[in-house]
Parts: structure tokens; C-alpha cells; sequence
């Protein structure tokens, strides 16, 4: 064991809303609290036993108050962080730190959207950052863009490397009952498809969705005496670069280097332990980034490594396996999902897509524009 | 006029914008260059900064070209300026897709909705 956090808590209830297209006059609140609802019943408890609350939203200004007001809770510990879409990870963190340092024993993470139901320009309010909004950037995507473009200019990251994520992220996404995706994707229809900021057609990027998801953390003692085998958190760290792209030092290397290297060492693991990676993908230059940033490839090899079915169902690497914010959901602040995939492939209840022996999966999440990097490594039993 | 030590960060940047300047600001503690323009540099703490005016060279370092829908694409950039900043902005006078990362472009100042200028860039063998 390398710190003494190590294994110290466990995710031991996880759930998705209803995911895809909300109906009319659904709220945020509505999803978050049926996630969260499921994800007691997964874990075998009850409101009762959660004595934390971590919300984080992109449609209510002070989330934590709204849940908690909304299912009847009074926490004696509680957070709204917002970085993005690695907020449910940073909070994933804080709610370890505060189960550690015995400020509350049980702590719920839970997000919700309606960004499709409402639209994205209704959900996210125009932020003025002066220096970039004057040469009116599509963001976030125009952002992202920008760093593929650069991936593209020194390492010779070509379009068909970018598709190459979307057309693997489709093929899991097929065997995901859930998924919003239903039909097969090729390269050239990823090449071929809308432009939307160049290096980026429509799909190279994300989907806009609906949904949420929650997930319940206690502390090891404590998880071994419920309903499912603990998902063990091994390690985890977050970091923190810029807050605006253009104040982003190399857009080809990202705080993810820091956080990976931290969570690693919390877990005492390499990158060669992890069976499952389940990477933030906004946008398809993200997971050739994670890939080489957490040490998966050299720098620069991300759009070669992904290439050739290598991270497909059937391939050698798992990565994205319920089909990811580019085919399965994405509500905004996906991180959360990545969390619910991650511990359901640690304990093998993935169906079609489960992949082998899996026993460490590692969940990255990222926010802002490459802003915040946080990065989990969750065991089974076996590697605690 | 009001001293520029007076004006906000942002109000200074403009002001040398409507003189037709690309200005930074430059920290004398360490010798570091400061873009966005701010209140306290980054690196040092030091509130005792100075305003500099740019050559106005720079080199493109990202570029991506914008498509909404009902309107022409447009580029948008990162510039990394001579004097050891980057900021964003827009590469004029070329086919957006025809700007990249490497290209030599000099500034020039375009006008806002509201009559500010503010400062875009063309490729430095066109705008000689």
C-alpha cells in the first residue's frame, strides 16, 4: 500500500437516470433524485443513511441546496463544486477526504440535466472573457479544436485518427442497451459529417443529452456489509492548469500528467494494471490526450495507438466501454456516467460489453477546456 | 486624460487599441511578459506592473475555423506573440481553412459592434 487513503472508501451504490431525451417539464432535480433513488437501492440503503451531499449542475446555481431540499436531506457535510465536467470526480475525492477525516460516514454524488429538453444555450450562460469572446470561439468545442489542431501540427494526428475514437466508441456503444446511439458508424462518415470547428465534424463531438446519475460512497468498514461488492477507490488525485484555452501553456499536454502520476502512486499501480479505461470524451482529441498524458503511449502516439480497432470491443486496450459521451450520453457533466461504467465493469455486471477479468478500472474526468483533470483508479476486493 | 495606472486593466488595453497598439503589460521583478492584461502578475505577486506596446509580430500556434450555421465560416486562432505571450485572435485576408500553425502574421487593429478597436492579424507577407 503506497498512502493510507489507499482502499480506504468505496463506491457501493450506482445508478443512471433515465437517459436520452427527458419528457416535457422534466427538471434537473427530477433525474437527479430517480439516480439517486436507484442508487441507494443498489447499495441496499436508504436517504437516511447518507449524512454528505456533492451536487454539482449546470442549470441551478446552488445544486446541493436544491437536492437536498427536494429528497428531504439535512447534511452535516456537503459541496457544489463546479469545474465542469469533471465535477462528480473532484467531488468523488472530497467526499474520501471527508470520510477520512470522519466529517460524515456516507456521502452522495449525484448530477442532472435537461440540457436537451431546455437547450444547451439555455442550460450553460454566455460567460465574457474579453480577450477570447471578441473573436466569438464556438465553446467549448472551439477550444478543444484548437488543441487538436496543434496534436495534428506535432505529432501528425490526422482526421482518420480522430474517427478512429468515434467509430470505436460507436461499436461499444452498440452493445450498450442504453446508449442513445443505435447504428453502426464508419471513418468516412466521421470525415464526411457537418463541420463544426475545424479539425471537428458533428461527430467528433459529443452528444447533447438529457439524463444524470448518483452514486453512494462509504467508508471500506462499512461497504463490506452491504448489498454488492465495494468498488474500492485505490487512488485518486485532481489538477488544475487555466481556465480559458488561450491561457493554456501546451494545448498537447494537459494537467491529466499530474493527476494520473498522483492517482498511480495513491494506488500503488502502473498503467499496465488497468483492464478498463473509461476516459472523458467530449470531443474525439480527448482520449488520444488521457491515453498519453496517463501513460498509455508517448506523447504523440495517441492517434496511432487508437487506431485499428486497438480500443474497440474485441481490441486489445477497453476504452469507452458504454459507448461514451459520444454515442452512449452526454448530460453536461458526464463524469458522473464515467464513474457509474467504471464501478459496474469492476464488478462484471456489463452484460455484452463486460470486459475480462476486470479488476481495476481507471476513470478519467475532465473540465472546463482541458482546465481540471481528475483521475480515479477503482479496484475489486482482490486489489485492495 | 486619467493616468493610464488609473484605468482598469482591460480599460488600458483598449485605450492603447484605439492608438492602433497591441500592449501587454511586463512585470520589472522577474522580467515576465503578461497577457491578459491583470491587476498582479501570475508569477511574482508583484502589483507593480508596466504597460509595453507590442511589434505586433507573431506566429500562429492552433487554428480552428468556425462554422454557424447562417453565416461564412470564420478562422479564430492562438497567436504566439514575439515578445513571449499568446492571445486569442482571428487571421484575416486568407481562406480560413488556409491558416496554420507556423504561419508569420503581423496585427492590425478591426472595430467592434460598438466602435472599440480591437486587434486582429493578417499574414505578414500580404500586409507589407
Amino acid at each position: 500500500m503506497s498512502t493510507s487513503s489507499r482502499g480506504s472508501v468505496a463506491i457501493v451504490g450506482v445508478a443512471e437516470s433515465d437517459l436520452g431525451e427527458a419528457p416535457p417539464d422534466t427538471s434537473p432535480l427530477d433525474l437527479m433524485a430517480q439516480a439517486t433513488s436507484r442508487a441507494l437501492d443498489d447499495a441496499g440503503m436508504g436517504l437516511g443513511d447518507i449524512d454528505a451531499v456533492f451536487v454539482s449542475s449546470s442549470q441551478l446555481r446552488m445544486p446541493t441546496q436544491n437536492l437536498c431540499e427536494y429528497v428531504g436531506l439535512r447534511p452535516r457535510y456537503f459541496d457544489s463544486t463546479n469545474i465542469g465536467g469533471a465535477s462528480p470526480l473532484t467531488q468523488l475525492a472530497h467526499a474520501q477526504a471527508a470520510i477520512n477525516a470522519g466529517l460524515c460516514n456516507t456521502a452522495l454524488i449525484a448530477y442532472g440535466s435537461t440540457q436537451r429538453l431546455v437547450s444547451r444555450s439555455k442550460t450553460t450562460p454566455t460567460e465574457e472573457f474579453i480577450y477570447e469572446t471578441a473573436y466569438r470561439p464556438l465553446l467549448p468545442v472551439g477550444a478543444y479544436a484548437l488543441a487538436a489542431s496543434r496534436h495534428m501540427f506535432q505529432y501528425g494526428t490526422t482526421r482518420e485518427h480522430l474517427a478512429s475514437v468515434a467509430v470505436s466508441t460507436r461499436q461499444w456503444a452498440l452493445l450498450n442497451p442504453v446508449a442513445w446511439e443505435k447504428k453502426p458508424l464508419t471513418i468516412e462518415e466521421v470525415l464526411n459529417a457537418r463541420m463544426v470547428s475545424s479539425p471537428f465534424g458533428v461527430r467528433d463531438c459529443c452528444l447533447v443529452n438529457d439524463g444524470g446519475g448518483a452514486i453512494i460512497v462509504t467508508s471500506a468498514q462499512r461497504a463490506k456489509t452491504l448489498k454488492k461488492p465495494p468498488v474500492y477507490v485505490l487512488g485518486i488525485a485532481e489538477a488544475m492548469s487555466h481556465r480559458n484555452i488561450s491561457c493554456m501553456d501546451d494545448l498537447t499536454d494537459t494537467a491529466a500528467v499530474l493527476s494520473g502520476k498522483e492517482a498511480f502512486k495513491n494506488a500503488g499501480l502502473s498503467p499496465a494494471d488497468v483492464d478498463v479505461a473509461e476516459l472523458y470524451d467530449c470531443f474525439t482529441i480527448t482520449p488520444i490526450l488521457f491515453l498519453e498524458d496517463l501513460g498509455f503511449c508517448p506523447k504523440g502516439e495517441g492517434g496511432r495507438f487508437v487506431s485499428g480497432g486497438r480500443i474497440a470491443p474485441g481490441g486489445d486496450f477497453p476504452v469507452n466501454t458504454s459507448g461514451g459521451g459520444l454515442s452512449y450520453c452526454h448530460p453536461g457533466q458526464y463524469g458522473i456516467l464515467l464513474l457509474v461504467e467504471g464501478a459496474r465493469q469492476v464488478r462484471g455486471e456489463c452484460g455484452k460489453r463486460q470486459t475480462k477479468n476486470c479488476e481495476v478500472a481507471l476513470v478519467h474526468g475532465n473540465g472546463g477546456v482541458l482546465s481540471t483533470e481528475c483521475t480515479v483508479l477503482l479496484g475489486a476486493a482482490a486489489t485492495v | 486624460m486619467e493616468k493610464i495606472e488609473d484605468l482598469s486593466p482591460l480599460a488600458a488595453y483598449r485605450h492603447y487599441c484605439r492608438q492602433g497598439k497591441l500592449a501587454y503589460q511586463f512585470c520589472p521583478d522577474d522580467g515576465a511578459v503578461i497577457f491578459f492584461p491583470r491587476t498582479l502578475s501570475p508569477k511574482t505577486g508583484s502589483r507593480n506592473l508596466e504597460w509595453r506596446v507590442s511589434e505586433g509580430l507573431g506566429t500562429v500556434y492552433a487554428s480552428t475555423t468556425v462554422h454557424r450555421r447562417g453565416e461564412d465560416p470564420y478562422n479564430v486562432s492562438l497567436i504566439d506573440i514575439d515578445e513571449g505571450y499568446r492571445m486569442m485572435s482571428r487571421v484575416e485576408n486568407l481562406n480560413p481553412d488556409d491558416v496554420k500553425p507556423g504561419m508569420r502574421v503581423r496585427v492590425r487593429m478591426a472595430m467592434d459592434d460598438d466602435g472599440q478597436p480591437y486587434p486582429v492579424f493578417a499574414p505578414e507577407e500580404m500586409s507589407k
